[in-house]
């Protein structure tokens, strides 16, 4: 940490915010620009929630020059890196930040949903709380639209008002087309190919809840966002046993035939 | 395998302890040493009697290590040295070295097979219990479930077509397991019907706790009194979901509508009736129904309700309805000709 400091205000480089996105831990953020960061008016209000705010500042653009002890500039570092979160969760929903965020979603940078049925569908952080020191990051499958706990700790422990509660919804309004497909695909509880009867209850009644959904919005002719929704109510699941009887018919009925 | 020093450790406790096979539990000999339990398997291992004995799974007729030591050192030049050497081996071994690795490849998934129908008897299920109780499954990424335990499932009982999953009894639903170390591990050896027996097999273990309440031990579990619905206590049928636990997506603290193309889409996954008892499926039919008993003409008068409790209805089901339909309506059907 030290040995840049003598020479951050020699270089006008991006230094501390380099540091800062590649070190370990760090893989959510994306680099917030220059211009950004040295327009006072994005940085509004946040003084009062930063310690030792100037410093701080001084540290992200990397003009900082204060002589003092070790203990002293480990706290400014602090501030800095809670301020470059809190100028981070609103840069983040400007356009260059969806941008930027966008690339890392695409190259899967913030992971993998691990629900089994959205097959690895690259996920968004979040938070679950604007207000900072609240609740860690989160991660948003846009496929399930459902929220994990990041895997590992190092990325558990990152707040999420740094990302805050509106950008990954923000993000598919200015870019609609990247709303996944949904899809009806899930998991059923079997014991011996046979299912589970509160499981499969449950079932029945939450795809009577879809369906009505469905229903509903083909009525205001919106687009319902499932795969192959053309007004025909497709069913991938919940009749498997019924092909199974299916069949045993069929094979039974050619053996009649035969004899 | 087994080493000559110290006390030899079984093949099967070294598999269970190797990183990645932390889900696994130890399978008894006396389990494998049944014949029964083990129908069907020769055809589906190859080396399947090299694997279940010698020197593997069960160790019975342990070699001689020095023997096999050497076996494995001639396995690197073997294949430059050619046939001379291998006539020399077979006249010295019943096996070549190259065999070894596959009789232990073919060890793994033998054991594995016999594992997906151990996890499922009752010494099997009670091992994996504790195993749950001790946490050594994990627990569900899902925020809403707040870490509840999950247990390793398969997606198929046929081995190699993929890896083991995690089954999280709290919203029933399945999770890649958080470490890539589990991506080696065949689905097939834990099985498609062990996580839903367990729920059957253990009832009373109380899906609502969480964390240090379940390590205390007297509050996991659920004691009789309370409602149960459809097999299950009405409590622990998917306690993660329904109002509270499913996510609602917001715009600077206003709700996304329903009508926006980004709008929610999937919260039906996550739902439960607030009142559980609407689950009550056959109830809801004898309160919609009070006089049908079975009558014919009353399906076809409420078909749509019908059609709705039996799910999603397919074109193809409802057909199905309208012909012959439910059991109940094949039983009406039956009832009929009979008159």
């Amino acid at each position: 940490m030290e040995d840049f400091a003598s020479e951050s205000d020699s270089d006008y480089t991006s230094y501390w915010r380099d540091w800062f996105i590649s070190s370990r831990g760090n893989e959510y953020f994306c680099e917030i620009d220059e211009d950004y960061l040295t327009d006072r008016f994005n940085l509004t209000g946040l003084n009062t929630e930063v310690q030792y705010y100037q410093y701080a500042l001084d540290l992200v653009t990397d003009v900082f020059d204060l002589d003092c002890d070790d203990e002293m500039r480990e706290t400014i570092e602090k501030s800095a890196r809670h301020l470059y979160g809190l100028v981070h969760a609103r840069y983040i929903v400007t356009t260059r930040g969806l941008a930027k965020m966008l690339d890392k979603y695409k190259k899967a940078d913030f992971g993998k949903c691990p629900r089994v049925m959205c097959h690895s569908h690259p996920l968004l952080p979040m938070g679950l709380s604007d207000i900072p020191n609240l609740k860690p990051v989160k991660l948003y499958c846009a496929r399930c639209e459902d929220i994990y706990n990041p895997k590992s700790s190092r990325h558990a422990a990152i707040d999420g008002a740094y990302f805050g509660t509106s950008f990954h919804n923000i993000i598919f309004q200015v870019y609609p087309a990247l709303i996944p497909a949904k899809s009806t695909e899930r998991y059923v509880p079997r014991v011996y190919g046979f299912k589970v009867h509160a499981a499969a209850a449950l079932v029945r009644w939450q795809s009577a809840k879809r369906d009505d959904m469905r229903r509903r919005l083909r009525k205001l002719d919106v687009d319902t966002g499932f795969r192959g929704d053309d007004g025909v109510e497709d069913d991938e699941e919940g009749d498997v046993e019924f092909e199974g009887v299916d069949g045993g018919r069929m094979i039974a009925g050619a053996d009649g035939n035969i004899r | 395998m087994s080493s000559s020093s110290g006390v030899p450790e079984s093949w099967i406790s070294s598999f269970c302890s190797l990183i990645g096979h932390e889900y696994f539990a130890e399978v008894s000999e006396e389990f494998i040493e049944d014949d029964f339990n083990l129908t069907g398997l020769q055809t589906q291992v190859a080396m399947y009697k090299e694997a279940l004995e010698v020197g593997m799974i069960l160790d019975v007729e342990p070699e001689d290590d020095e023997e096999e030591e050497e076996e494995e050192e001639e396995d690197e030049d073997q294949s430059a040295l050619g046939d001379a050497l291998t006539a020399r081996e077979r006249r010295h071994h019943s096996r070549m070295a190259s065999d070894l690795s596959v009789i232990e490849s073919s060890a793994e998934m033998l054991y594995g097979l016999i594992h997906q129908r151990f996890i499922c008897s009752r010494a099997g299920i009670q091992q994996m219990s504790e195993k749950y109780e001790l946490g050594h499954f994990g627990a569900c990424p899902r925020t809403n479930c707040e870490q509840a335990r999950t247990l390793p499932v398969g997606l198929s009982d046929i081995p190699g077509e993929d890896t083991v999953k995690l089954f999280c009894p709290s919203c029933l639903d399945v999770y890649v397991p958080p470490n890539s170390r589990f991506q080696t591990v065949d689905g097939a050896f834990f099985g498609r019907t062990f996580g839903a027996l367990f729920l059957l097999t253990f009832p009373d273990y109380d899906l609502t706790r969480r964390g240090s309440e379940v390590l205390s031990g007297t509050l996991s579990r659920i004691s009789g009194n309370e409602p149960t619905l459809n097999g299950f206590f009405e409590k622990n049928i998917a306690p993660n979901l329904g109002t509270g636990h499913i996510y609602e997506p917001k715009i600077y603290g206003f709700r996304v509508s329903e009508r926006a193309r980004s709008g929610p889409r999937m919260q039906w996954l996550r739902e439960r009736p607030s009142n559980i008892r609407d689950l009550d499926e056959a109830r809801l039919y004898a309160e919609q129904n009070p006089d049908s008993e079975e009558d014919d003409e009353s399906m076809n008068v409420n078909g749509r309700v019908v059609v709705r409790r039996r799910g999603p209805g397919s074109a193809r089901l409802r057909q199905r309805q309208t012909q012959n339909g439910s059991p109940m309506a094949l039983s009406a059907n039956g009832a009929e000709s009979e008159l």
